[in-house]
């Protein structure tokens, strides 16, 4: 696939309200950058993001989509990020069946206190989502831009 | 095997153990059974069917039946009865309303495979062992009862009868079964050819929403696809995107509760292999988590309702073998 | 009238394809017949008929009606039709080419639906008879000959030879343009047809009689209490709608991307729980309504206002398709038996 010179990917990263929505903040404050094209949603916990959630993002124009959530065992809920472990694994595995590049999706636990971890994380899948070029595989036509 | 469900039917009636029996009505042919409500004697006498036609799976309609008035009795294959042990573990059935006769299995017939061996204008089958007599309108032909049998009867994984009160035939007993061959065959393909397999398979989709409407595990009063306020209603494809949507989301709401019972695909107009699609998760769910068989008992936890500590995590989907996508 | 060796039959089509789109019936990839765009190796099925039906050339499943545009207080309003170009359909059966006069009925009178219409007016329809019919055919009911249909061009086939006659005048033209086909007489299909009146009148279907619906009986047939037990085991899916060569109902929804707003109709079921749906909510709260509806339509209410023509051509993709095998042929029998 060629990727052109001026893509700009759009990525998407659901970020758990207790732990990583307060990391990405906190890189942030400490002025660590990342691309202004990961958008952030907030959810109240990664147990929250429907798998619905993902395919809509890609649909609407999204060229990877990243969840963020605390650490396994540090959940604010206790186990919620236990579930959407067990989800999300399920739910990429099957876009892998599908055909889908197993690059455009990703979960990472960030705690509040990684804001390094955070922009290093969000640098990371923005380039492994520019090598991919954009998201044909799960577009809807209706909503490309050009 | 009919005679011994009618007459079994018949008793359950007259000795008032049930008021209504649930089970299959005679057609204008021989293979088009419709699931019935029989009240009266008369009425199974007449036209209860159980044949190798009487593939639909009946545990779906108790949701309904079973909140009715007096108990009603259903006959269950094995497979059936998988469906129906999940659905009384969602608490979506009754069981005190129903009494259910399990009936042993040695697999159903798929019309659509005979007509796809060439036989037109098919106007009766009668089963002579491993051999089918097909007659048509335009002769007669040998066909092998194997090469006949709906897919998931082909790949059988249970002739257990995991939930009933009585039997009609012999106990069963779970078997080895090839049924994940075809779901480790895409997985060794490269992600360019699945994504080609996929897109030719669900580019026939129709959305009549016969699979999801037919499935056990989808029982929801109303589907978010319906729901106009959900943002995802639609009547039609209207893009590819909406394709894959509808598909996703239909297998992964059942994931962990589906028992393979295969009726997804037994309807499907276009014969769309949705069955791949549950029985990756399937896979998945047992390679990921341990074996796992959704409605095979009343206890285990569903592998989405609980977890581990030492879960795989997602990023596993980008550590096993194949090629990179 | 004309002929061409089967062996020919793909210059045949390679030489209408140079003229316009071609679709002609061809087997996809779960072995089932589909209306295929022609293009060299696209090789015409054995099949007996499509599941999806003609209809869908004309009126197809999704269809984009208008664009807008909004942006502060103005509106603006793009047009946004699919472009209907000149085409030719080859293979339609006796039963899909009758639906199109039921469509048209609903269409074309006023208020004309142009998009119907100008599909209708570039389609040119070309029939064939059938040899083989199935055991679920029932067009002979509905006065339909499966042995000699109607549209543009009629088509016969046998083991050597595709017969050709041009019925009307569009017919003619496309004839004229074709040299691959060479003069023939009129009774060589003769013998073919004589075969297939042979099987269709043995069709087990045949004896389905209508005529009771014919008088009006809306309200006793719409009171019937059989539509409880006719309709218990409907999964409320769409199947028998969408294979329908008859069934015209659609929706108008809006898909907003965010910069603009796409309006586009698509079939609709009434075996679905939003169908019809208005502000006050549904009339057809279960399914016993719905389903009544589904044949109501095309056994009384259409009859009703259209001359006493039933809204169903007897194709049998119903009877095929259904996932627990209910279909109009089984309605039509339960409800004369409350007829007496």
């Amino acid at each position: 696939m060629s990727v052109t010179e001026n893509f700009k990917p759009t990525i998407v990263a659901f970020c758990c309200n207790w732990c990583s929505y307060a990391g990405a903040d906190l890189s942030g404050t400490n002025r660590l950058q990342y691309p202004a094209n990961v958008k952030i949603i907030r959810i109240p916990c990664s147990c929250r993001l429907n798998p619905m959630f993902v395919l809509r993002a890609f649909q609407k124009g999204a060229d990877g989509v990243i969840l963020c959530g605390c650490h396994p065992g540090d959940c604010h809920y206790t186990t919620g990020n236990y579930y959407a472990r067990r989800r999300m694994t399920l739910l990429f595995s099957l876009l892998d069946f599908m055909g889908i590049e197993r690059g455009r999706t990703r979960v990472e636990w960030v705690s509040a206190a990684e804001g390094a971890k955070f922009a290093a994380t969000m640098n990371e899948f923005t380039e492994t989502i520019m090598k991919l070029g954009p998201n044909r595989r799960l577009e809807d036509l209706r909503c490309r831009k050009d | 095997m009919q005679k011994r469900l009618k007459e079994k039917a018949l008793e359950l009636l007259s000795n008032c153990t049930v008021t209504r029996v649930l089970g299959w009505k005679t057609g204008e042919f021989f293979y088009d059974l419709t699931p019935a409500v029989f009240e009266t004697a008369e009425e199974v006498e007449k036209e209860f069917v159980y044949s190798g036609f009487s593939g639909a799976n009946l545990s779906k309609y108790l949701i309904q039946e079973s909140r009715k008035q007096g108990k009603v009795a259903v006959f269950l294959k094995p497979c059936d009865s998988y469906s129906f042990q999940q659905l009384l573990k969602e608490h979506r059935i009754l069981r005190e309303n129903v009494y259910v006769v399990g009936i042993s299995c040695n697999g159903l017939l798929d019309m659509e495979k005979i007509r796809a061996q060439g036989c037109e204008g098919v106007t009766a089958v009668t089963e002579d062992g491993d051999t089918l007599t097909v007659d048509t309108l335009y002769g007669t032909t040998k066909l092998s009862r194997n090469d006949c049998l709906l897919e998931r009867c082909a790949v059988c994984k249970s002739k257990k009868i995991v939930a009933f009160d009585e039997l009609i035939g012999e106990q069963g007993e779970e078997l080895e079964s090839n049924r994940f061959d075809r779901v480790a065959e895409l997985e060794a393909m490269t992600p360019e050819e699945r994504f080609a397999f996929w897109r030719e398979e669900l580019s026939r989709c129709i959305r009549c929403n016969a699979c999801r409407n037919v499935c056990p595990a989808c029982s929801c009063e109303k589907c978010v696809f319906d729901n106009e306020k959900s943002g995802v209603r639609n009547k039609a494809i209207a893009d590819s995107f909406e394709e894959n949507l509808f598909h996703i989301i239909r297998a992964f709401h059942v994931a962990g509760r589906c028992t393979d019972c295969g009726e997804c695909s037994r309807v499907c107009p276009q014969n769309i292999p949705l069955h791949l699609l549950n029985r990756k998760f399937i896979k998945d769910i047992n390679e990921f988590y341990g074996v796992y068989q959704a409605g095979a008992d009343m206890d285990t936890k569903s592998p989405l309702t609980d977890f581990t500590l030492d879960d795989c995590e997602p990023s596993i989907v980008h550590e096993r073998g194949g090629v990179q996508g | 009238m004309k002929r061409i060796a089967v062996e020919n039959l793909q210059s045949l089509f390679a030489a209408v394809s140079a003229k316009k789109q071609l679709y002609i019936p061809a087997d996809d990839s779960a072995g089932q017949a589909k209306f295929t765009l022609w293009s060299e190796g696209t090789v015409l099925t054995e099949k007996l008929n499509t599941v999806r039906s003609a209809k869908d050339l004309f009126f197809p499943q999704v269809e984009n009606l208008v664009n807008f545009k909004v942006s502060s207080k103005k509106i603006e309003i793009l047009e946004n039709r699919d472009s209907s170009e000149p085409f030719v359909v080859f293979g339609v059966r006796a039963c899909d080419c009758r639906s199109f006069d039921i469509l048209d009925t609903v269409f074309l009178s006023d208020p004309v639906d142009t998009y119907y219409q100008s599909r209708r007016e570039n389609g040119l329809v070309i029939t064939l008879a059938c040899n083989r019919p199935a055991e679920t055919c029932f067009c002979g009911v509905f006065g339909i000959d499966a042995s000699d249909p109607a549209g543009d061009v009629t088509c016969w086939m046998d083991k050597a030879y595709l017969y050709w006659r041009a019925n009307t005048e569009r017919g003619q033209e496309l004839t004229k343009s074709l040299s691959v086909l060479e003069d023939c007489d009129e009774s060589s299909v003769d013998a073919i047809r004589e075969a297939s009146k042979q099987i269709l009148q043995k069709l087990p279907l045949n004896d389905l009689d209508l005529t009771d619906f014919r008088e009006n009986k809306l309200l006793d047939v719409f009171n019937d209490s059989a539509w409880g037990e006719l309709s218990e085991s409907c999964l409320g899916c769409g199947t028998c709608t969408f294979v329908c060569p008859t069934c015209q109902c659609y929706d108008v929804q809006d898909f907003d991307n965010g910069r603009e707003v796409r309006r586009f109709r698509c079939w609709d079921s009434c075996m679905y729980s939003d169908f019809t749906m208005m502000a006050h909510g549904t009339n057809r709260p279960t399914q016993k309504e719905r389903f009544r509806q589904r044949f109501m339509h095309k056994l009384v209410y259409y009859p009703n206002n259209n001359n006493g023509v039933f809204g169903c051509v007897g194709c049998g993709r119903c009877l095929q398709k259904c996932p627990i095998h209910m279909n109009i042929v089984k309605v039509t029998k339960k409800l004369k038996e409350g007829m007496v």
